[in-house]
């Protein structure tokens, strides 16, 4: 059956990820065109990267961007770990199937309708729009998305370690930093990075909740967007790609190699005994 | 069992675990929709905020009350009124079910392909699916303009190619939208999706073709139905956000590509009526409350 299927299974992936990446392949292509029509190709040049150093609007734009994503990603990861540990180790709390809901809601709730009803928030409770309010609205979606990712990891935990070290007279505080947190830290580290770029990417929620003086990169780009597609905007998107795709490969490797080493150390321990 | 109340200072410390994400999104995720909710029953005015009553609780019980007394439903009755809206809801509808739909249509085979690649192919193959998932929406939807545009690559290829000889007008358009949908929401189908269809037991599969039934009539009665729990989760995945989407018709629709995100945005930031913002994403929220309910009790059954 599976010989049957083969050729239909690597035309499918061939043509999916065809179709994924070549658009972003392209994209990054045009960003070294030395034409100014991004359609046309003038030859290879790296003269757009260069003039966007002299774009002080994009610096400033990328420099509110980046301390409002470490900013957020870092609440958030403490937030979402908290609210993840909450979910699957105490399930049945009061209003427990609230909180499941506030936790899950975010991922797939249109991002016009929370970034309308957070400002709504800002503006009710008399809090000044800028960055902080742009960081509080970041923090609370992406710390949902971090909650999914620890829980998944926390659902597979193997809690006889945690339930040695208690009995063993090692203070709760103490067991989740020296047994729990170090097992789940894969999962932790993946959930900052996932935090990091949705604030890093995000357009409608920021543009809701932003005030004067707190214009973050993606609304930089949206408004020169709507005036026309120009190679500084490709090369922009180009370097934003290069960051989180290098993030997520060093991630993906590192992760690879720990589960090779925990694999070898478990094949010496079981041959020792 | 054993983590449950060894301590006091342990019941103290589980009361902070769960107290603090709590209390957070209470206050910045529950309580903005009440918000929303109120102001949805206000009237508009020329003051900052541009909304009137605006609650002043320091006034007293009976001052509090008059204010109240000035809520209306005038902007719910608008919303009937105006063919411009209950349009943008029926249109948004169809857009999202249509994509929805198509997106599983792709991502299916996708999923199913990688789910059936070799062991040591499945992790760069997951890898490669998630890598555009974590690139920016605006730069993704950015891309396919470039494609797109009456002078983009993908005419000047058909032209070049001879395969017509006028360049299509694909953006701004209806069918720009759909492929920027299908496109953005991929990888939120394929990944749910491959998840189910890799932990497929194939003793099943094998036990069919032993059986002597053909592969075809084995993937709809084994393979179909035992991953519908991951069709089920794609699907909310796509839907949901696809009904309220506001980049990819605003960037690559034409001005009779009709949603209701967009619509909402243009009340927002260009009428700056925020009362009647607020009605239009309170009736959203009320179409999108089952789908969400069922997407939440998916998410706790697959946590579970």
């Amino acid at each position: 059956m599976r010989r049957g299927g083969s050729w239909f299974n690597v035309t499918a992936i061939t043509l999916g990820f065809a179709f994924l990446y070549l658009p972003i392949v392209l994209l990054v292509v045009y960003s070294f065109n030395a034409s100014k029509l991004v359609t046309v190709w003038g030859g290879f040049s790296t003269k757009w990267y260069v003039s966007l150093l002299s774009n002080q609007g994009l610096l400033d734009a990328a420099w509110v961007t980046i301390r409002v994503a470490l900013l957020s990603a870092t609440l958030a990861t403490v937030l979402g770990t908290l609210a993840a540990i909450a979910l699957v180790r105490f399930g049945r709390f009061p209003g427990g199937t609230l909180f499941s809901g506030m936790v899950y809601a975010p991922l797939v709730m249109p991002e016009v309708i929370t970034g309308l009803a957070m400002l709504l928030l800002f503006v009710a409770i008399g809090f000044a729009r800028g960055f902080w309010t742009l960081t509080l609205a970041h923090i609370t979606f992406s710390m949902c998305f971090v909650a999914v990712v620890v829980q998944s990891r926390l659902v597979t935990f193997d809690r006889s370690l945690e339930e040695a070290a208690l009995d063993l007279g090692c203070p709760p505080f103490r067991t989740f930093f020296t047994i729990t947190l170090p097992l789940i830290l894969p999962a932790v580290v993946a959930g900052w990075m996932l935090a990091f770029t949705l604030s890093l990417d995000d357009l409608v929620i920021s543009s809701f909740t932003t005030g004067p003086g707190a214009t973050t990169l993606p609304m930089k780009i949206y408004s020169q967007v709507r005036l026309g597609v120009t190679p500084e905007i490709n090369a922009i998107c180009t370097i934003l790609i290069a960051i989180v795709a290098t993030g997520v490969i060093i991630a993906s490797i590192v992760t690879k190699r720990r589960e090779v080493e925990r694999q070898r150390a478990e094949r010496l321990a079981i041959q020792g005994v | 069992m054993a983590l449950t109340d060894r301590s006091s200072g342990h019941s103290r410390l589980r009361w902070l675990v769960v107290a603090i994400p709590y209390l957070w999104l209470i206050l910045l995720f529950l309580a903005p929709f009440l918000i929303v909710v109120k102001i949805s029953l206000s009237t508009s005015a020329i003051a900052m905020p541009p909304y009137t009553p605006a609650l002043d609780f320091t006034a007293g019980l009976g001052a509090l009350w008059e204010q109240i007394k000035e809520f209306t439903f005038d902007n719910y009755v608008f919303l009937t009124e105006d063919a411009l809206y209950w349009e943008s809801y029926l249109s948004s509808l169809k857009i999202a079910v249509i994509s929805t739909f198509l997106v599983l249509l792709i991502g299916y085979p996708i999923a199913y392909g990688m789910a059936r690649a070799r062991k040591e192919w499945r992790t760069t193959l997951l890898m490669l699916v998630i890598l555009p998932f974590w690139t920016s929406f605006l730069i993704r939807v950015y891309a396919w303009i470039g494609i797109l545009k009456p002078e983009g690559l993908l005419n000047q290829l058909l032209l070049y190619l001879g395969v017509i000889s006028e360049p299509l007008n694909i953006m701004p358009s209806t069918l720009a939208v759909y492929i920027g949908i299908v496109y953005s929401y991929l990888p939120f189908m394929i990944l749910p999706l491959y998840a189910t269809l890799e932990k497929l037991d194939e003793t099943l599969l094998e036990a069919a073709a032993d059986l002597g039934c053909p592969p075809t009539q084995a993937f709809w009665k084994i393979t179909f139905p035992l991953s519908l729990p991951g069709v089920i989760a794609g699907c909310f995945l796509v839907f949901i956000p696809a009904m309220g989407e506001f980049v990819i018709p605003d960037l690559l629709g034409g001005s009779d590509t009709l949603m209701i995100g967009k619509t909402l945005w243009a009340e927002f930031f260009s009428n700056r009526d925020w009362p009647v913002s607020s009605a239009v994403a309170v009736v959203l929220l009320a179409i999108l409350v089952v789908p969400i309910m069922l997407f939440q009790r998916a998410q706790k059954k697959a946590a579970e």
